[in-house]
Formats: structure tokens, sequence, C-alpha cells
């Protein structure tokens, strides 16, 4: 039997409102992810898809129910071992790239080396991922001289670089033309078929449609399609 | 990727933030460096005024002293030391001392350590009628002053005169018409005339110096006698003749001793008042630069906690502007799984540099502030003087500790931000 690489149980997050009475934006959800998955969540805003991910991120404490990546409970551990933690098994790429703004590309990728213990070979391997991704001849240019497919492609090597396993994607193609998504999915694709796990949160049809499990999230709920 | 290439990257990036955290440092530092070379600079000001006034006061009072001597050499002798039990009222109305003691209390004299005489005249004085003449004269023996052991050996105010010889006052030669080498014959006696006086307008017009031993044999008196002239000197207090009784009667005990000379107690006074002046002098100059003192001091003590706290204010409210302005970044920092000290590091490191430089740039425009204005508000002293290296190496310690003290609040808020937070809202 395969380990899951995430894996959710009973999940449940409430946000505190100001009437005092909390507010519930997950309720009893359970998602496991084996390697080779590649899962796409849509539903409307506000359903809860960020919060799941965050939460799946081990970023952000559920409520109740539990969260385990590669078999660990991020939760169990302090915060210092958690950012360890997420640094060597999670990966995260976002609608708006986030990238450091006077980091040039390298060093954008190279930020993994300050979160996760020295990896000798992560200069190698991020040259390696940023050629693969037509990104060779931007090494020293900062993400203000890149367009946006560029940046998000950078955000995606920035998230894989590190050796995680997971990959929680927070629509990572809204700010994309169809060319530059078609890259990011075929990567992320490629990523889940070589072993890793992606959960990728979209509203794009196009984007779905290239994940190989679609899920639908309703009233912080889960629903296959 | 390393801490400190993180720092010095965001350091280039937000260049004016960077620079305005320096300027606010420096502007603590130049303040500080500034405010005390302005005290050092009194203090070094007053000390030199205190000292060249007490120069000055020395050299007047020295100059004093020696116009004194010689006012008082010019009117001769002013102490006069009688024997024991001798009736001064006496003295006054005859012109001298009808007691006699003997001839070697001058030797006891000059072989104590007396300091407030100088000058020891043994002297053998009578009025008598001149009877070859048939006049009244003051006959005076005199032998050459005695130098005291304890000092070198000074000028003497009268020259000795040699046995056989005599000196003449006005009129005891005008009228005869003596001079100079002539013989004449004093009680039976054959003396030469050794120097005739021009007329002085005092009893010296009718006296006759001769030898101590020719004057002693003439009166009978060998061995005797009956007064000794001497020379007040190094009085302290304005009552000298008490200072100089007391040091002579603990030598010479129950002789009596006068002093005469007005002008010799004028000077004195003049002296001592011009002392009492300049030390009163001294005082005002101390009392001055000490109320300067104090009004920098309180200067320095308003301004110096204002800019200190105006440059911490300045660096508290740059790096929270400088964490808001970075609070996605910080997410995704945390996101990555970079841990919060790690973040706070970063903020801190940051905040240290502005220090350092901001230590150094304050400390370049003070040493720059005082050699422009040296002369206007340091009084021209020398900037090594005015600041000390071990206040500058200490300014240079503390000026990042101030800084990474300033941003330490916003920088610990910063890092302790919760990444789901800023993620969710972004």
């Amino acid at each position: 039997m395969t380990e899951n690489i995430l894996q959710i149980s009973s999940l449940e997050k409430h946000y505190p409102a100001r009437s005092g009475k909390d507010v519930p934006v997950l309720r009893e959800l359970d998602l496991s992810l084996s390697p080779g998955d590649f899962v796409a969540l849509r539903g409307p805003s506000g359903c809860g898809k960020t919060t799941l991910l965050l939460c799946a991120g081990a970023l952000l404490r559920p409520t109740a129910g539990s969260v385990l990546i590669d078999a660990s409970n991020p939760y169990a551990l302090s915060a210092a071992a958690r950012s360890a933690f997420r640094a060597a098994h999670v990966g995260f790429v976002f609608q708006n790239f986030h990238l450091v703004p006077y980091l040039s590309v390298l060093d954008n990728i190279m930020l993994c080396g300050l979160a996760a213990a020295p990896q000798p070979t992560l200069p190698t391997r991020a040259i390696d991922m940023l050629d693969k991704l037509g990104l060779s001849h931007r090494l020293h240019h900062r993400p203000a001289e890149l367009s946006t497919g560029e940046q998000q492609r950078v955000a995606l090597v920035r998230a894989l670089a590190g050796g995680a396993n997971l990959i929680l994607a927070d629509e990572p193609t809204g700010n994309l033309d169809a060319a530059n998504s078609r890259i990011l999915l075929d990567t992320l694709a490629n990523f889940a078929s070589e072993g890793g796990a992606v959960l990728m949160v979209t509203h794009e049809p196009s984007a779905s449609d290239r994940a190989f499990t679609r899920l639908d999230m309703r009233d912080g709920c889960l629903h296959s399609c | 990727m390393t801490v400190c290439q993180l720092v010095t990257r965001e350091l280039a990036y937000r260049k004016w933030n960077f620079l305005l955290a320096i300027l606010a440092v420096a502007m603590a530092a130049t303040t500080y460096l500034l405010t005390s070379a302005l005290l050092k600079s009194t203090d070094l000001t007053t000390a030199a005024l205190v000292s060249r006034k007490v120069l000055d006061t020395e050299r007047a009072m020295l100059r004093l002293e020696d116009e004194m001597r010689k006012s008082m050499k010019g009117l001769g002798f002013n102490i006069y030391i009688f024997p024991e039990n001798q009736d001064l009222g006496e003295v006054y109305d005859k012109g001298f001392a009808s007691k006699t003691m003997p001839e070697t209390y001058v030797e006891k004299l000059a072989n104590s350590s007396i300091i407030t005489v100088n000058h020891l005249l043994p002297a053998l004085t009578q009025k008598l009628t001149w009877p070859e003449q048939k006049r009244s004269i003051i006959l005076i023996g005199i032998r050459g002053e005695v130098p005291l052991a304890h000092r070198n050996p000074l000028e003497p105010l009268i020259d000795p005169v040699a046995s056989g010889q005599i000196v003449l006052g006005c009129e005891l030669h005008q009228g005869p018409g003596f001079k100079p080498g002539d013989k004449l014959s004093l009680m039976g006696r054959e003396f030469t005339i050794a120097k005739c006086h021009p007329e002085r307008g005092s009893k010296d017009d009718i006296t006759a110096w001769v030898n101590l031993s020719d004057a002693q044999q003439l009166l009978g008196k060998q061995g005797l006698i009956n007064e000794i002239q001497a020379l007040e000197c190094n009085c302290v207090t304005i009552d000298r003749l008490a200072e100089v009784r007391k040091d002579l009667l603990a030598i010479l005990p129950g002789t009596r001793v006068i002093e005469i000379g007005s002008q010799a107690l004028a000077r004195a006074e003049a002296r001592l008042h011009a002392g009492a002046t300049a030390t009163q002098e001294l005082a005002s100059v101390k009392a001055q630069r000490s109320e300067l003192r104090v009004q920098r001091e309180t200067l320095a003590a308003l301004l110096l906690p204002l800019i200190a706290l105006m440059g911490l204010l300045a660096v508290i409210v740059l790096t929270l502007l400088n964490v808001r302005e970075r609070l996605a970044e910080i997410g995704v920092f945390l996101a990555l799984g970079i841990h919060s000290t790690t973040l706070l590091a970063v903020f801190l490191i940051k905040a240290v540099v502005s220090g350092v430089l901001g230590g150094v740039l304050g400390a370049a425009l003070a040493l720059l502030g005082i050699a422009v204005c040296r002369e206007r508000l340091f009084d021209g002293h020398a900037i090594a003087a005015l600041l000390d290296p071990s206040e500058l190496a200490w300014l240079l310690v503390s000026m990042p500790v101030f800084a990474a003290s300033a941003a330490w609040v916003p920088s610990f808020w910063a890092s302790r931000r919760d990444p789901a937070e800023v993620l969710r809202h972004d």
C-alpha cells in the first residue's frame, strides 16, 4: 500500500466572528493525496479553498481534525520545527507569485536555503529547473524585469527546488495567458507523475481539466465531480 | 543565500529607508559628540584661564615683592632691636638706647633660621657732645652687616667703616669745612674722614659713623652694642611687626623690637591688597566659568535626551514602515519555512548596520563640525583634546545597540506575524 503524502481527516476550521460566534469554514473534511495525485479544487469564492490549502500546508492550525504530511502531524511540532518541516515537505505557489522584489531569479529560489539545512545541490537543481522552464537567460534578473508568466515559472521552481513532495498551488494560473498556463500545468503534472502530489485551487476550467482529479468545494465540504 | 546576503540586497533595494535610518542615528551621534566637545571645551578653557590667571597673579606678586624689597632698601633699616629692659620711651626721647647688650647677640641671630628679617647691622649709638667742635652729634659705631648663615650674602644697605676712619653727616662737615681725606679729632682720638654725606634732611645730618670697635673704645663699652638694625622681609600678614617680634623673641628673649617706616607699611598693605584682589579675581573667573559650565550642562541635559528620543522614534517609525511594506514578503518567508528568529535577525542586522554606519557618519559630521567651528564655538582647542578616542569607540559600539533597541519592537512584531493571516488576505 502506498503511503499518503497528505492525509486530512475530519478537518474543521472555524474563524472567530465579531459577534462572538465562530464561523465554520471547513466542516468534517477528509482528503488524501498519494504520490502521483494532481487534484484540482474548485468552488465559489469564500467556500474555504484557500483555508484548506493553508491548513494542509502547516500554516493554519485547524480547529479540529488532523493533518498528516508524509505521515507526520506538523501541528504537533514546535513553531521552529514546523517551519523546518514545511521547508522540507511543502511547496507553495501563489496567484500573485510573491517573488521577493530585490532578489534575482536565482536568489529567489535560493531562499529555500535559508529555511532548511544547507543543500549543496540546490543551486544546480535550481538552474536545471529554470533551464527546463526556459528561464536560463533570466537567472540574474529581478522579478520586475520578468513577464508575469516568467515570474510564475520562477515561483514554481522555488516551490519545487526545495525538494518538497507536496505542492499547494492557489490560483497559479490566475494571472497567466494560455501558453504560460499550459507550461505551468504541464510542470505540475510532471511533478505529480514523478511521485509528488499537487493540490491546486483554481477557478479556471482549463486548469482543472489538466488535473488528474477534480473536486468541488461547497460550504466547507468536498464533493467529487 | 545567507541572512547577510538577504539584508544586503534589501538595503540596496530600499535605499531611502536605509539612508533615513542612518541619518537618524547619525543625528543622535553628532549631537552627543558636539555636546560633549562643547562641555570639554568649556572645561579646557576654564583650566587655561585659571592657570593663566594664577600665573599672572604669581608674576604680579613677585613684581610687588621685588618693588617692595627695593623700596624697603631705599628706606633703609626699618626694624630696630634694643636690649632687654630698654625703655622705648627713652629711645624715642633721646634717639638711642641707654641699655646695652652683648655684640654676640647678632651672631646668635645670624646663625638662627630666621626668615622675617635680613641685613643685620649691629650698632652702638649714642648722642654726645663733640668736645673738639663743641656741638652735639650722634655717634654710631658699625662693623658692617652680618650675613644670615642660611642665606646667600646680599648687597649691604650700608658700607662698613674701617677702623680709624669716620663718615660725617652734612651738618658736621659743612660748618668746619671738612672733606674726605682730612683728619680730625674726636674725643681725643684722630680719625681720617672717609666720606662726607650730602644733606639728607634727617638726623643723619648730625651723625658721625665710625667702626664699631672704635666707638666701643671711645664710649668704654667694649663687646657691647645697644641696637641691631634689620630689614623686615617675607612677612605674610599685614601685622608684620607681630610676626617679626615673635621670631626675634624666640631667639633673643627679652629684647625690644620696634618698626619704623610708614611707607614700608603702605607698600606692604598694597602688596597684601593686591594679593587679595588677585585671589578675588581668580575666584570670580572660576565662578563665571562654572556658571557657563552649568548653563551648557543644562542645555546638554535637555538637548541630549530630546535628540536621542527623536533618533529612537525615527528608527522605530522607519522600521515600522519597512515592516509594513514587507508584510507579504514576510508571509512568504514564513510560508517557505524560514523561521521567525531568522526573520528577526534580518531586521535587527539591518538596524545594526544602520547603527554602525550612522555612528561613523555621526562621528565624521561631529569632527567636521568641530573643525569648521573650532574657533567660534570651541575656543580654538585641538580636536584631539575635545574628542577622546575612547569616547568615539564607545559611541561606535553603542550606536548599533541603540538602533537595534529601537528596531526591536517592530521587528519582533513582524517576525511573529501569522503567515496564514498575511497570505489569506493577500
